[in-house]
């Protein structure tokens, strides 16, 4: 490198640097965002659920009964209340003072290993599908435990005729911290990666500063060169910040290995800053850039990345649609390397469709940036 | 190597295609740009100023012709070029988050200045632009000259061969205009320096050694600015009249078919006729009282009445005929807008600090003072937009504490830049705006008819507003603010960014409004502006530093003596004699 090139590229840097420490909107995008994103998901947003309240009616108190009821005050995805009638049930459950019912007839004590008549009437509010699914799990979860100890006290082998073992692997809490905050990582590296630069190139057009710097005998190299340099490490920046959150506030296990990490990320993070100078060669106007940042990266990135969303539940057009979002194959690397360990078979070919997107848009971006106006 | 032409232009065409037309910026240009001198660049808005000076930096191509800069191709070798020469853009917009001196630092580094070299290049630059005490300021706390001076700075951290300067002294203060100009003085003189330099405003185009005068898209003339004013020889004279009000004057004056141009300058009136020959008065009976004498030719005569005569556009005499002018209202005071110890403060800053005055029905008042001297705040207390902190105003005989929706019924408004919707056709705008005033039924469309034959808007009105020309969205503008027949009407800087003849058509309607009994109270930065005014508030840092007739405040910096000032060094020594009381305190 000549050290007139490198001169340049000092400017460059310099002035980058200069601009996002004095300037408090891209220190929000690169700092603050993530860390409230991190705290939203990793706090706020739980896809568990945990403290329902449930309503008990027991009809005829007996011993059995009382014990299946205990059941439940054991559990930490209920606060059960209990309650006389099943009529008052009915109308805590309509004032949405409870999620669910659980009715134990009068015949409960006498009839629960029969299988005649049900003793049990389970009342779900299903306005939350994905909750009343999970209520309905637990309870069910509840009954099986209950039926066993039941069965075992008694010495009789319960009448149900498959036993089922449920073992979750990986994340055996399922605990939904654990796949969400790494996914936001992929989230917050397109908002610096992308939408920051997009935008910062855009004001550069707005105030004329372009224009200005067009003029001076710099190269296309130099000033791609002096965009991704000061970006690329405000990106890993972001992404170190977020991965410590993860792992030590969030207690999220890294089981895979940190250098695949950091490469993956590197790579990820050139995918995004390509986007990002590329929608900054049509758009001039913060504006403009803006919106096409947050539809064609962050939108999809949060979307269509999996990360939220299972892939594979998609309608078969939107998953094809996927394949084109980068964020995809990198939500796809951290799960695996966050929770599972170094599984090479995914984790190479996710990496080979990084590389294969950054280099395109790296290329389209050479390509299409003038030192003209036009 | 001072023997090569700086820039050489050859049948250069340039086209820009926008949605549904292709547009001529540039259209066979041919021109040479001599080296050691400042060579102007003139022309209205939109004549292709900008698209000239971006095909020499090679930020544009064209698309036909060859343009030879330094005596090398721009096309073929872009970057040989962009090593030699300095460039201000006209947003020049500077890294407002960087420092004065961290924006030369980056502009040495992107153009290579050695290290060794810096420091004295810097203090002679900052030097020049006296900017030596703000080196540590960040560039978006400068003032707007400042800016336009560390833009400059900017562009000379390497010496150029050639400098472009494209609309350089737009919207800045007049003494910041001086002190750019000095700067460009300087260059040439010790470094033989070419420049061309672009801008609208006429009275700058003297300053120059050469001009090339462009309109659109064409070259209409190129030549030493002295010269081609004397070929007006004969032809300009100046009228003044006792006992007859300047606006009538001129009305009586622009009667006649031998003038061609007849503009308020003071109290007198400038007339260029379309043969040299004195303006024929007396054969109309007209000429009682008139004193009518020849007057030296300036620049600006040859170019007004170039671009009358090449462009056949002659009726900018447009006079507005209101329906219904505001009725004079016989109370013992006249004065219609009434500003008491008017104060204004932001938190610690005052902004304005105690202006008063008194503006009389039909009258044209003017608020003149750089960006920042408080201007803007005060027209803004007055149109009841932004709250007073102490004093008293009253619009229309109203308190605008008290009555403010009142008042701004009477109140016709005209924002800084193009406000009406760019996506809506011009009738669309205009019912929208008379819905918005709350006319109704049959005024509605009466008014609505009225300002399309008023302002000649029939033959666009299906046309969307973005597309009209300059002088059109101006007329729209206009018409906008009238539709509900105001008694007053406040205009925000109306006419920055309008080619020379728009805004003399505007001029002559605000004149033929302010007749009928409309009051007008307009800011402007433009200093020839100041004078068809009737009486002017000149402010600065917020506070009233002079007022009176364009005539007084000239009379107060002349002191007397005979010499004859134009505005804007009244402007400057008034500042002056200002910032040399502080001093001497």
């Amino acid at each position: 490198m000549s050290s007139v090139t490198f001169m340049r590229l000092r400017g460059f840097v310099r002035k980058e640097w200069l601009q996002i420490v004095r300037d408090p909107s891209s220190i929000g995008i690169a700092f603050v965002l993530p860390v409230l994103l991190l705290i939203v998901f990793g706090y706020g947003v739980s896809l568990d659920a945990r403290d329902i309240p449930l309503a008990i009616v027991v009809e005829h108190p007996g011993p059995k009964a009382g014990s299946f009821a205990a059941g439940f005050y054991h559990s930490p995805y209920f606060v059960p209340l209990p309650m006389p009638t099943i009529q008052e049930a009915e109308q805590a459950l309509r004032e949405a003072k409870v999620d669910g019912i659980i009715w134990l007839r009068e015949n409960f004590d006498r009839g629960y290993l029969r299988r005649s008549e049900p003793p049990i009437g389970i009342i779900i509010n299903g306005l939350d599908a994905n909750t009343a699914r999970l209520v309905e799990g637990y309870v069910q979860g509840v009954w099986a435990g209950w039926i066993d100890r039941q069965a075992e006290e008694e010495g009789i082998a319960a009448s149900v005729p498959v036993r089922l073992e449920q073992r979750i692997w990986y994340n055996p809490e399922v605990r939904s911290t654990d796949f969400l905050v790494p996914g936001i990582i992929a989230v917050v590296m397109t908002l610096i990666g992308a939408l920051l630069t997009a935008l910062i190139i855009a004001r550069e057009w707005e105030r004329g500063t372009m224009e200005a710097m067009l003029v001076t005998p710099v190269t296309v190299r130099d000033i791609l060169a002096g965009k991704l340099l000061p970006y690329f490490f405000l990106g890993m920046g972001g992404f170190t910040l977020s991965t410590l959150m993860a792992v030590f506030l969030f207690d999220v296990p890294l089981r895979g290995s940190l250098w695949v990490l950091v490469a993956a990320s590197s790579l990820f993070l050139l995918t995004a800053l390509g986007m990002g100078l590329l929608i900054s060669t049509v758009a001039r106007s913060q504006f403009v850039a803006a919106q096409a940042a947050i539809l064609v990266t962050f939108l999809p990135a949060f979307l269509l990345s999996g990360f939220i969303f299972d892939i594979s539940s998609m309608p078969p057009v939107v998953q094809g649609i996927t394949h084109l979002i980068a964020a995809r194959y990198y939500v796809a690397i951290l799960q695996t390397l966050f929770l599972v360990g170094d599984v090479w078979a995914v984790i190479l070919p996710n990496m080979l469709a990084l590389l294969a997107m950054a280099l395109l848009f790296l290329g389209v971006v050479f390509k299409k940036t003038v030192k003209r106006l036009e | 190597m001072n023997d090569l032409p700086a820039i050489v232009v050859r049948k250069v065409t340039r086209t820009f295609a926008v949605p549904g037309q292709t547009v001529v910026a540039l259209e066979d240009i041919d021109a040479v740009i001599r080296p050691g001198m400042v060579t102007g660049l003139i022309g209205p808005d939109g004549a292709g100023k900008s698209t000239f000076m971006r095909l020499c930096a090679g930020l544009l191509v064209a698309d036909r012709g060859e343009i030879t800069v330094l005596g090398i191709d721009v096309r073929r070798e872009p970057m040989r070029v962009q090593s030699r020469i300095g460039y201000m853009p006209q947003r020049f917009g500077l890294y407002e988050d960087l420092t004065v001196r961290e924006n030369m630092e980056l502009y040495a580094d992107l153009q290579g200045v050695p290290p060794a070299e810096r420091a004295g290049r810097y203090e002679e630059l900052l030097k020049m632009a006296g900017l030596e005490r703000f080196t540590g300021r960040l560039a978006g706390k400068l003032s707007g000259g400042m800016k336009q001076k560390l833009g400059l700075v900017c562009a000379l951290v390497r010496q150029p061969d050639l400098l472009l300067l494209d609309e350089p002294t737009v919207g800045v203060d007049p003494v910041s205009r001086r002190e750019l100009w000095n700067i460009v003085y300087r260059l040439v003189d010790r470094w033989r320096v070419a420049v061309l330099l672009s801008t609208a405003y006429l009275d700058e185009a003297q300053r120059c050694a050469e001009v090339l005068l462009l309109h659109k898209g064409r070259v209409i003339g190129q030549d030493d600015p002295a010269v081609l004013g004397r070929s007006m020889e004969g032809r300009t004279f100046l009228a003044a009249a006792s006992g007859m009000g300047r606006r009538r004057l001129q009305s009586k004056i622009e009667a006649g078919p031998e003038v061609l141009d007849a503009l308020a300058t003071g109290r007198r009136i400038r007339i260029i006729t379309r043969e040299s020959r004195a303006p024929d008065l007396e054969k109309r009976g007209a000429a009682d009282n008139i004193d009518i004498s020849p007057a030296p030719p300036r620049f600006e005569d040859y170019f007004i009445a170039r671009l009358k005569t090449d462009t056949g556009s002659e009726d900018a005499r447009g006079k507005i005929i209101l329906r219904n002018p505001p009725p004079a209202e016989g109370g013992d005071d006249d004065s219609v807008i009434v500003a008491d110890e008017l104060e204004r403060r932001f938190g610690a800053f005052r902004a304005v600090k105690g202006v008063s005055f008194r503006v009389g029905r039909g009258e044209i008042f003017g608020l003149l003072g750089a960006n920042g001297a408080g201007k803007t705040t005060t027209f803004r207390m007055l149109c009841g937009l932004l709250p007073i902190t102490s004093g008293q105003c009253e619009v229309a005989g109203m308190d605008l504490r008290e009555a403010a929706a009142e008042a701004r019924g009477k109140i016709g408004y005209m924002a800084q830049k193009f406000s009406l919707y760019g996506s809506l056709t011009v009738l669309q705008n205009l019912q929208f705006f008379s819905s918005a005033y709350g006319l109704r039924a049959a005024r509605r469309r009466e008014q609505i008819r009225w300002a399309l034959d008023t302002f000649d808007l029939d033959r666009y009105a299906g046309t969307e507003s973005r597309m009209l020309p300059q002088g059109y969205k101006q007329r729209l503008a206009l018409a906008v603010a009238l539709m509900h027949e105001p008694a007053i009407l406040f205009l925000d800087e109306p006419t920055s960014g309008i080619d020379p003849l728009a805004r003399r058509e505007f001029w002559a309607h605000i004149n033929s409004l302010a007749e009928q009994g409309v009051t007008v109270l307009v800011t402007t930065h433009f200093m020839e502006e100041a004078e068809y005014c009737d009486r002017l508030l000149i402010m600065a840092e917020g506070e009233a530093l002079a007022q009176g007739t364009p005539e007084d405040i000239k009379a107060m910096v002349r002191g007397g003596e005979g010499e004859d000032v134009d505005m804007e060094q009244a402007f400057i020594g008034l500042l002056e004699s200002r910032q040399g009381a502080e001093a001497g305190i």
